[in-house]
């Protein structure tokens, strides 16, 4: 590796953008096309700046439009290079075209998604509604609840997408400004340790392998396409998970952290849970003590993996609780929300008895307080304690003026 | 949990001060917390940034802070912000003016009765620094009040902090640090 090897500390004072620029480097990125846009812009000026300064052997390439940044990636993938980007949410939203074209092509680039809100009105702030319009786009979601998940997230990533029993792009979510310009402690890995767990660009079909000249972004029209998409679906249902539970395993093994699916914080003996996303869910594991102090015996339920979602795991995280709290933060605009729908349909053909409500909370980067929390789950306690969801099905919090809830 | 509330307006360095609070108090193995409210403010506009500070792993992300410092590092936003909103009883604040203390509290009766010290963190920048950036004296001063590391040792670190910055900017960085913390009442 003809680059400079930086020495990091133990322990490094990282926000979410810089940690997952680090990682950037420390796995050697061939190729970031990038179009700034805010939150994610540090993550890939980050990667600029390392590059210039000789601490990666690589491309920046500086392209005039988000739909163009993922354009770019996805030539330099096909090519056979290991590639990544950064954006937010009207970023994301204009790549959308593209993201799907990344995942057809089987083309294991890696996206850091600093989520955002999407306009109208304009909102540079923190909720998850890009991450919510990239769910059905065919890639691998992890989501990332504080800056040392944002690092190792992308490490994981990488291992994952570019398996050649996988071959997807796989984006890596982290909270606008609540992860992403939010410093916390963050344990290092060295560069050797970083670049070894994610190892050698493996290429498979590149075009620039000219002895095997190969195909890419074809057409297939009714009698291939579905076939294709099938395949692309299968190896998400059947090939994802055990690859990304064997990263998570390997990943243990380097830092003694460990990532699950489904993550469980005081579910053992849960009545009731919330189940949320992104820096939500690690305020609430602590309103969740604070409630058993209180004699409600609270549990959270975070969801790592979004995509593929999920399904028998939440089922049997959720499988022993009386009420469950399914908290969104995206504007569902005219139905319940992605995560009541989820669990819902998780647990309809379960002997689960729980009772569900779903929350929209925190558009905008509205603030989830803690007290908005303990309400919460007082409100799901008293659920419990009259046998039935005492509240209409879908309810806001935290927006001002009179209360709002439907279903 | 020791919370730390800035009132500052954008390019002040508030947040490069908080991260450098962070950074220091990282090495001793707390845990550590900065950030910021941000929008598309533009330098100028009035802006706050906070610090956690524990012994456990700090998992609270909610914006929400009842402070128990307060730093104001320009000294219009005790006129023009609500510096005392969500404090407490034993809240102590650090001011930025060219005011005494009493001459402050008597000019902001928002202030009266409350745990406040005053120092002139723009004057100490522009006559070390050479720019009216309050960062760096206000932790100085926070060194003296509340106790929490040796000056030299909280120096030093900053000096590893500050380490891409010209030789030149440092040593006045250090100078102002160390006027603001033997001028501070």
């Amino acid at each position: 590796m003809a680059f400079d090897k930086m020495e990091l500390r133990d322990i490094e004072v990282w926000d979410g953008n810089f940690a997952a620029a680090q990682a950037l480097r420390q796995c050697q990125i061939d190729v970031v096309a990038a179009y700034p846009i805010t939150p994610s812009t540090p993550i890939v000026e980050g990667y600029a700046k390392f590059l210039a300064d000789g601490y990666v052997e690589g491309e920046f390439v500086m392209v005039e439009s988000e739909h163009a940044a993922m354009s770019g990636c996805i030539g330099a993938a096909a090519a056979g290079g290991r590639v990544a980007t950064a954006t937010s949410s009207q970023g994301f939203a204009l790549m959308v075209e593209t993201l799907y074209q990344a995942s057809g092509m089987r083309l294991p680039i890696v996206l850091n998604v600093v989520n955002r809100a999407l306009a109208a009105p304009l909102n540079v702030n923190g909720d998850h509604s890009d991450m919510y319009l990239g769910r059905d786009s065919g890639w691998i979601q992890l989501d990332a609840y504080n800056p040392q998940e944002a690092y190792d997230l992308n490490f994981i990533a990488f291992k994952v997408a570019e398996d050649h029993d996988v071959r997807l792009p796989c984006m890596v979510h982290q909270d606008g400004f609540m992860t992403s310009h939010t410093a916390q402690g963050v344990k290092t890995l060295t560069d050797d340790q970083g670049y070894g767990f994610v190892g050698e660009f493996q290429p498979m079909n590149d075009m620039l392998d000219l002895d095997h000249p190969v195909t890419h972004g074809v057409q297939t029209e009714e009698d291939w396409h579905f076939e294709h998409k099938a395949r692309q679906h299968r190896d998400l249902m059947l090939n994802v998970t055990p690859k990304i539970q064997a990263a998570f395993d390997a990943f243990e093994k380097l830092s003694g952290r460990k990532y699950n699916m489904v993550e469980k914080y005081e579910m053992e003996d849960a009545d009731v849970a919330v189940v949320c996303m992104g820096t939500s869910v690690e305020t609430a594991r602590e309103v969740a003590l604070e409630m058993r102090k209180e004699g409600i015996k609270a549990g959270v339920v975070g969801i790592r993996v979004y995509r593929p979602f999920p399904f028998m795991e939440i089922a049997d995280a959720l499988k022993n609780v009386k009420a469950i709290g399914a908290l969104d933060r995206s504007s569902p605009n005219g139905a319940a929300g992605m995560l009541f729908n989820e669990l819902a349909g998780a647990l309809f053909n379960t002997d689960t008895k729980a009772l569900l409500s779903g929350y929209v909370y925190g558009l905008g980067g509205r603030d989830l307080t803690k007290a908005h929390l303990r309400d919460l789950y007082k409100e799901l306690q008293s659920n419990v304690d009259a046998g039935k969801v005492t509240t209409q099905l879908q309810q806001f919090i935290g927006v001002r003026g009179p209360k709002l809830a439907f279903l | 949990m020791l919370e730390i509330r800035w009132h500052s307006r954008a390019g002040q360095g508030a947040v490069t001060g908080a991260k450098g609070l962070a950074d220091v108090v990282s090495t001793t193995g707390k845990q550590v917390q900065a950030f910021a409210f941000y929008g598309s403010a533009k330098r100028g506009a009035a802006m706050t940034a906070y610090n956690r500070v524990d012994d456990q792993p700090i998992m609270n992300h909610e914006k929400f802070m009842r402070p128990d410092f307060v730093f104001v590092i320009d000294p219009a936003l005790v006129y023009t912000t609500d510096v005392t909103i969500n404090d407490k009883e034993n809240t102590v604040y650090i001011i930025t003016t060219h005011l005494s203390t009493e001459e402050l509290v008597a000019s902001q009766p928002k202030l009266a009765g409350k745990n406040v010290y005053t120092v002139d963190c723009i004057k100490i920048a522009q006559e070390t620094i050479g720019r009216a950036i309050p960062n760096t004296p206000m932790l100085g001063a926070f060194m003296k009040i509340s106790k929490m590391y040796d000056i030299e040792f909280f120096k030093e670190n900053m000096k590893r902090i500050l380490g891409k910055l010209p030789q030149k900017i440092i040593d006045a960085n250090m100078l102002a640090i160390q006027r603001a913390y033997d001028e501070v009442k």
